[in-house]
Order: C-alpha cells, then structure tokens, then sequence
C-alpha cells in the first residue's frame, strides 16, 4: 500500500466511525442545549436500540440475511432504513419516557441532583441491555451467555466496491452511514431553524421561562428533543453494528463517551459542533491509530480535547455561557 | 434520631456478635486435634462466572464438581463441601480486581476455606495470590498462564517474589505456562511459511505476556516483527489498525488477548478491512465464545488457537473416562478447560486423602504442603508433577482452527 492509499482509507474509516459518533453527539448536545443536563443514560439508550437491531433481524430470519444470494439486493436496503426508523422511534420514545419518569419530576432540582439521576437511569438501562442479551433467540447465542458479545449479520454485501484488487476498502456499509447519516443531519438542522417547533427549541435553550412566557408549551418542546435526540441514537445504533458486526450490552459505554467527547469538543449545545466534533473525533483515532500507535489513541483524543478546551473554554462553535442569574 | 438508633444498634451487633461467636471457634480448634473427624472442609473456586467466559467457566465448574462426586463428597467421614465464587462483575463483563480481593479476603474470613481454585485470568491472580499466601492457603490455578506469576525473569524485577510475601509457594497450577506457548505459536507461524508478523496485545497481564514470549521466539527463530502495538479493548473497531498492518505486509498477527478483550472483534475487523494475514491467538480465545462472537466465516481457515493441552475429545486414559463421564453427567461436550478444572480439584483432593491416610489433621498448613509433595500425579491430563515454582512439568500444547463453528486439532506439540 503506498503513502497516499492509507491516507485515503484512513480518511474512509475516520470519516465513517465519526460519523456514527457525531449522530450520538447530536443526542448529547440537544438535551443539553434545552435543560443543560448532561443525558449520561443517553449512551445506554443507544446500546438498546442495537439489541432492538438485532431482535428485529433475528425475528426475520437471520439466515436469510446472511445468504450471499440475496445479499445486496434492494430489499436489504428496505430492511435497513426500515430498521433506522424502527429502532429510531423506540430510542426516541424510550428517551422520551426515561424524562417523564425521570427527569422532569427533578426539573427545579440542582443540577447535581438530575446528573446523579442520569447516571442511575444509565446503569438501569445497561442491567436492562444485559438482561436482554440472554434472550432465548438464536441470534443471541440461544440467550446462554448474556453477557457475550453477540455478533450482527451482514446486512449489505461485504465486497470492496472499489475492486477485489484494490488496497482501499471501501464497502457498501461505508456508503449506507453516509447515505443514512447526512440527511438526517441535514434534515435536524432544516427543522431546528425552519420549524415552528425548532424555533420553539432555540428560544427555550435561550431562555426558558421567558419562552413560556411568550405562549410556548416548553414541555413539549423538551419532550420533542429528547424524543429527537433519542431518534438519532438509534439511528447511529443500527449504524454501529451494521459497520462493527457486534453488539455488546457495553457498546453504550464507549460511543457514548466518544460522542460526549465530541460534544465537547464541537462546543456542548451546538449542533452544527457535535457534528463537527464527532467527524473529528474519529479522524483523529483514525490518524493516531496509523502514525502514532494504537495504545496511545485515547491519550491522543483526550490531549487534543484537553488543547481546545484550554484555547476555547466553550468548544469549537461552542457560544460563550453566560451565567444566568 | 431513628437513623441513629439503628446505626448504633448495627454498630453494638457488629462488635458483640464476634464476641460471643469467638468461644465457639475457640473450642472448635483446641478440640480440633481430638475429634479429627469434625469440623467442615471447604474448597472455593473463584472464577469469572458473569460475562461471556461463563460457558468456559462453568464447564470448569462442573469438572471440580465431578472430582469432588467422585469421592462421595467426603474426605474419610468429614463432609467435602465446595463453594462456586464469581470474581466477575456485571458491569465490566469481565473478572473485576475489586471482586477478586473480596473473594481472597472471602477465603481468608472464613475458617472451613482449605484449598482455593483460581483464578481463571492471570491478572486476578496477581491480586488474590500475596493474600492468600500471607494466610498459607493453598492455591490451584486451572487457567492461569502468565509465566511472570511463578517464574522469574518475564515480568518486573519483584516478581515473582511480591506475590510470596511469606517466602513460601503456595500458588500452583495444573496448565503449562504461556513461555510455551507464546513459542509454540511462533513456531507455528514460521510453519504457515510466513515471514512477518504483527504482534498485538491486550495490555492485560496475560496477554501482554504471551504476546511478549511470542515476539521473543518470532526473533529468535528468523521472523521478521514488522509491528507491535497494544489494542484498546473497548475500542468499537479496529479498522484503522488493520489498514496499518496491511501497509506493513503482515502475513500472520499475533493478538495476545482474550475473547473478552475483543479478540472476536480484531478477527472481524482483519476480514472486512482486506488483509490477507492469518491470525493466531492464545488459549484465551479456546471457547465457543470467541466463535459466536466472530462468526465462523471471520474464523475458518483464517485464525488459529493455541492451547495447553488437547481437546478434550482427543484425551487419553484417565482423561478419556473424564471425558465419557462428563459427557453422561452434564450431558454435553465440555470446554477446554474443564479438564483443568478437574484436575485442579483433583490434585488437592488426592493430597487431602493422603494427609487422612496417614492419620493427619486436615488444616490449611497440612493440605498447602502435601498439595506441593505431588509427585508423578496420574491424572486426566497424564503423568505429572509440581516443580518448585509451583508449575506443572506438562508441556503438552495443541494448535487448533476453526471449522463448522467447531474448534478442530491441527497439531499437537510435546
């Protein structure tokens, strides 16, 4: 492989992981923007939405998916986006009732009291994920080790479209995060600057009590993020383990540090800089994995969060948090 | 007020009830001596039950069970009992070093405890074996690997003498040590005709240690190390990586690691991401998990497993009867390493019986001691006995792959 190919399938693979991590970000960043509370169950919900994935699959049969015969043909793309809207809408509707439950009776509350609650609704849910796991489907290793790793069917034909002989990988999946992820992107910021409810959002994240002043329902309005934010969990979830191939009751833990970092990064509370955090974030891994060495990859992140953190104490796009009194 | 009332009311019961409860194990012990029949034995197995070594590990668990059926549950007329520990917890997946302690403080605490069987990771060992050995129990490893536990000259100047604080022996264990077979594997690879490898690691004590031992011997016999990095467990994918060691023309990888540190995923990840490398891992992937968590098509043909040992359907002698009675018993094929676990139990059991033969008291001094006299021990796994760091003289190491989503026998090294 020369020089320029591994650059190139670097880029590939940074772009597709951070992707996946700035879709999760996205859920991060939106709860904050509106209640400043820090959803550390929202990797969790994530975690349960590939279980979902996967059960789903499991229902329909794995053993037709994995047939190379029909690999690729367009019903598996059906499958796919029909997956993204279904675990879409359950993480929704489970971020959703996880603030009913949870955090909305804690509202007027400190802020240490709601993120201390965030963290026990995190450890509920990854009991919950590992409980799921010993499922009695085949798909989960007929439910004997509940807390295995359990491995995800190919859903798109795995050849290198770019050539069996070619050194660069690039694979259908690689493409499907995109194809999945940038109009999603696209679409959250049309609805947050076009629509009556995305104005709704913005003027709460400003200043809450003078948007209900003004005649706007603000639970509605949260409800309405949480349950956004939560759609796209489960969209990167059916991403995750469409491009990994496994799921773990645990994978929560890690893309949700990485999008929380990413959030961050990108400036909490920004859209436009969680998307940009998370793209970033998985580029970085990428590089450092090649040039420096993969043990060093999470000292790397960290060191860089840590450089624009001392430079812009409020992230990337992140506008500066006026105290409010 | 009431919260206090309780409180001191906890407080007076947790220091009185010791107390009065102390006589009573006073007169057990003074009359320990004359009534030599009474009084409970014990053995415990810490082990990681929660998480995916479950199948493994309670496949070993099953073995102790058979050795201690085998005897009818006592040892002369006093009463055998055994106790299955978890050292693993829910939220690592994994064997938790907090766990661990509480089991070795566990073992320690509770008078009856004779013999410990464990642990199944090397790091867990780590952390259990200076307590116990302060407290002169007698431990037996069934899976323990890492050479830098017994021996010295593999790991940190200090070891392996931090883990006797006592200055005695009393770790031993039943699997041949992973000097054999991180060369084992490194002869292997020179025998799949390639000439560079990559070798990665885990970062936890066992796997960094095969992996070491492999590069050693890689070196030694003219492979040519084109890479050595250390993998991020809970990392998502290893994609990147796998572009690094393609760049690096690797014909075999060397992943020094468990199927809990992602070993299923690396194996994933060499296949999606195009390298035409093959991969040959340690014994900690010899279990059904690591093929359910790869996939057999990441596996077949492609990843090799090292193991100290044989299957266990290939076993001999008395090994071929524990194989036909566990297959009656529990009604399925056991893991690899339930054999171990089997002997394990066995070569305390045996070194018990032989203190009750000659007319001995059984304590944890007596059994500690007889357990290291074993000498030329016939067992399941042949004919072996205890060096003096506490090893096994077996050396027996196989080569296996994966077909059919089974683990078949390559090679069997002696």
């Amino acid at each position: 492989m020369s020089e320029t190919e591994v650059f190139m399938q670097q880029v590939i693979y940074g772009l597709s992981n951070g992707m996946i991590i700035a879709l999760v970000a996205l859920g991060y960043t939106m709860v904050y923007g509106i209640i400043e509370l820090i959803n550390f169950a929202h990797g969790d919900v994530f975690t349960l939405g590939g279980f979902l994935a996967l059960t789903v699959v499991g229902a329909l049969g794995a053993a037709a998916i994995v047939d190379p015969g029909t690999l690729g043909d367009s019903s598996h793309w059906l499958l796919l986006f029909g997956l993204v809207i279904v675990c879409g809408l359950f993480c929704g509707g489970m971020n959703v009732a996880i603030d009913r439950i949870v955090y909305k009776p804690l509202r007027r509350a400190p802020k240490l009291t709601q993120l201390v609650a965030a963290i026990g609704v995190s450890f509920i849910l990854v009991n919950l994920a590992l409980f799921w796991g010993g499922a009695p489907m085949e798909v989960f290793g007929g439910g004997n080790a509940a807390a295995a790793s359990k491995d995800f069917p190919e859903l798109l034909e795995g050849s290198n479209l770019l050539g069996e002989d070619s050194n660069v990988v690039l694979r259908l999946e690689d493409i499907a995060i995109f194809v999945i992820t940038i109009p999603l992107m696209i679409g959250l910021t049309l609805f947050v600057k076009k629509t009556r409810l995305g104005r709704g959002m913005r003027a709460t994240a400003q200043n809450p009590v003078a948007a209900q002043l003004m005649g706007i329902d603000t639970n509605r309005v949260i409800a309405a993020t949480f349950m956004i934010g939560g759609f796209l969990g489960g969209a990167a979830s059916v991403m995750w383990s469409l491009y990994n191939n496994t799921i773990s009751f645990q994978m929560g833990f890690r893309a949700g540090m990485d999008a929380f970092t990413a959030a961050v990064l990108g400036g909490i509370g920004s859209l436009p800089g969680a998307m940009i955090g998370g793209v970033l974030i998985g580029l970085i891994r990428a590089m450092s994995d090649q040039y420096i060495e993969t043990r060093w990859t999470n000292v790397v992140v960290f060191g860089v969060l840590i450089l624009i953190l001392v430079f812009r104490p409020s992230g990337l796009l992140g506008l500066k948090q006026k105290e409010k009194v | 007020m009431k919260t206090l009332l309780l409180r001191s009311a906890l407080v007076l019961a947790a220091t009185v009830l010791p107390i009065f409860s102390a006589p009573v194990f006073g007169a057990d012990a003074s009359e320990g001596a004359l009534r030599k029949t009474a009084g409970p034995l014990k053995i415990v197995s810490s082990l990681p039950r929660t998480g995916s070594a479950n199948a493994q590990t309670t496949s070993m668990v099953n073995g102790i069970k058979m050795a201690i059926a085998e005897v009818g549950g006592k040892i002369g007329d006093q009463v055998l009992s055994y106790e299955d520990w978890d050292d693993a917890s829910p939220q690592r997946g994994n064997w938790d070093p907090a766990v661990e302690a509480q089991n070795a403080d566990k073992a320690i605490a509770d008078a009856a405890v004779l013999a410990y069987i464990g642990t199944y990771n090397s790091g867990a060992a780590k952390i259990s074996m200076p307590k116990l050995n302060a407290a002169g129990i007698v431990m037996v490893s069934p899976a323990n690997t890492a050479p830098n536990l017994t021996k010295p000259g593999f790991g940190e100047s200090n070891e392996p003498a931090v883990y006797r604080p006592s200055g005695k022996v009393n770790y031993f264990r039943v699997v041949p040590t992973d000097d054999v077979q991180g060369a084992v594997a490194a002869d292997f690879a020179k025998e799949l005709g390639a000439k560079k490898v990559f070798v990665l690691n885990d970062r936890e004590v066992y796997g960094k240690g095969v992996a070491g031992v492999f590069e050693k011997r890689a070196k030694d016999i003219g492979l040519e190390v084109v890479g050595v990095d250390g993998i991020d467990a809970k990392a998502s994918n290893y994609k990147s990586l796998v572009t690094k060691m393609k760049q690096a023309g690797a014909e075999v990888v060397y992943f020094g690691g468990t199927t809990q540190t992602n070993a299923g995923q690396l194996a994933k990840d060499i296949v999606s991401g195009g390298l035409k490398a093959k991969l040959i891992v340690p014994d900690g992937c010899y279990e059904k998990a690591f093929i359910e968590a790869a996939g057999d098509k990441a596996l077949a043909g492609r990843a090799y497993i090292t193991f100290g040992g044989v299957d266990p359907k290939l076993l001999e002698g008395k090994g071929k009867d524990f194989y036909e009675s566990y297959k009656k018993t529990y009604g399925g094929e056991p893991e690899g390493y339930a054999v171990y676990g089997y002997e394990a139990a066995k070569v305390v059991i045996a070194a018990m019986q032989r203190i009750h033969a000659a007319g001995g008291t059984l304590t944890r001094e007596s059994v500690l001691a007889e357990v290291g006299k074993t000498k030329d021990f016939t067992g399941a796994l042949g004919t072996w006995s205890f060096d003096a760091n506490g090893d096994t003289t077996n050396r027996t190491m196989s080569v296996n792959t994966v077909k059919d989503g089974d683990f078949t026998t390559v090679k069997v090294v002696n």
